[in-house]
């Protein structure tokens, strides 16, 4: 052991000799406050991270009541797998048109970044749009939340996502409006990340849905 | 411990302590956030299509007669889809904001696991228990 760990230890033990005269090399600490590069998205994904157990409690509850239909119809007899999969389809491709949109922002090209994100933006339009009709058809039946247990469970869970994705649609839009006016900078392309987190994050989520609610759901 | 590799370390981790934070022009690329492919995106569209026809295509095919066959099938395909979309579309890697990402996320996993098990135990007994039917009310005393 060398002298230079004597002065190491006592800096770590707050010593008196401040580390602050000890050359850069036998230094024991950084100096001045440690900023993390792009710690908005590591905080992001801490956000994305508290979501995904919202949407794990709603899960919970309705793996205990999916099937307390309260003699009501059960999700074979309401579901509609035709719609579920078109629904599907369109929410991967939005996925995909978002990643087209990613790949133009570090091109740093406006244009093309625009055209997928209004891409992007129809295909969650026609998402939401074909939830809301699921939805309505459901309720016009009789198969209102307050039908059954199942009902309720399923409306909550399936609701969130689709609320999730109009609030997704909508900061799309702003962010569309920012990019035009602002072009792809810094800040901008920090905000796209932060959404396309977001957005591929509600496809992860859907994943559980399809197969949780729908497709098992369906099975005899 | 060595002179040498205190030398080392501070020779490593001041740059991103003392970087040009006006400077952020770069951070995306080189921080971060992994690079993005066209390829990388089309790999994980690919294998999610894939992922997804199957499942659809078992149930509503309805391939097998037993139905716990097909949920048992249905929800592996779901949990490889799932870490399909993390590393393809989420750039899950051991490599993005240092390892912090993937710590958290495991963490994330370990409260899902005990709270989901814990939550679907609990309310099951619960709701199990929770009102007679007609059947059974007609059977007691």
């Amino acid at each position: 052991m060398t002298a230079t760990t004597y002065s190491v230890t006592g800096d770590a033990l707050g010593g008196q000799d401040s580390g602050v005269k000890a050359p850069d090399n036998q230094r024991f600490y950084l100096p001045g406050e440690h900023h993390p590069e792009n710690g908005t998205l590591l905080g992001f994904w801490f956000y994305l991270l508290s979501d995904c157990l919202i949407f794990a409690v709603l899960f919970a509850v309705y793996a205990v009541v999916g099937r307390s239909y309260a003699a009501g119809p059960s999700g074979a007899d309401l579901f509609n797998l035709q719609l579920v999969a078109a629904n599907t389809a369109v929410l991967l491709l939005s996925s995909i048109t978002y990643g087209f949109s990613m790949l133009e922002m570090q091109r740093r090209r406006v244009k093309p970044t625009l055209v997928w994100l209004g891409i992007t933006g129809v295909l969650g339009v026609i998402f939401t749009g074909i939830t809301i009709y699921e939805f309505a058809h459901l309720i016009h039946e009789g198969a209102s939340p307050q039908r059954s247990a199942f009902l309720s469970a399923f409306f909550g869970l399936v609701g969130t996502h689709a609320l999730h994705v109009a609030f997704g649609i909508i900061w799309l839009v702003v962010l569309m409006v920012q990019v035009g006016r602002g072009g792809l900078i810094a800040e901008n392309r920090r905000r796209l990340m932060c959404l396309s987190m977001f957005w591929h994050f509600l496809d992860v989520i859907w994943i559980g849905v399809f197969t949780f609610v729908y497709l098992m759901g369906s099975l005899p | 411990m060595t002179p040498t590799t205190h030398h080392n370390h501070a020779i490593d981790v001041d740059p991103t302590g003392h970087s040009d934070h006006h400077d952020h022009d770069h951070d995306d690329e080189h921080g971060g956030a992994s690079h993005s492919t066209f390829k990388g995106y089309m790999t994980g569209f690919v294998l999610a299509v894939i992922l997804t026809v199957i499942p659809f295509w078992l149930v509503m095919g309805k391939v097998f007669p037993n139905s716990s066959t097909t949920a048992f099938i249905v929800m592996g395909i779901a949990a490889v889809q799932v870490v399909v979309h993390m590393i393809y579309f989420l750039h899950m890697n051991t490599r993005s904001e240092g390892g912090w990402s993937l710590l958290a996320l495991g963490f994330t996993f370990v409260v899902l696991v005990i709270m989901m098990a814990g939550s679907i135990w609990v309310m099951y007994n619960l709701n199990a228990n929770m009102m007679p039917t007609m059947q059974e009310m007609k059977n007691m005393p």
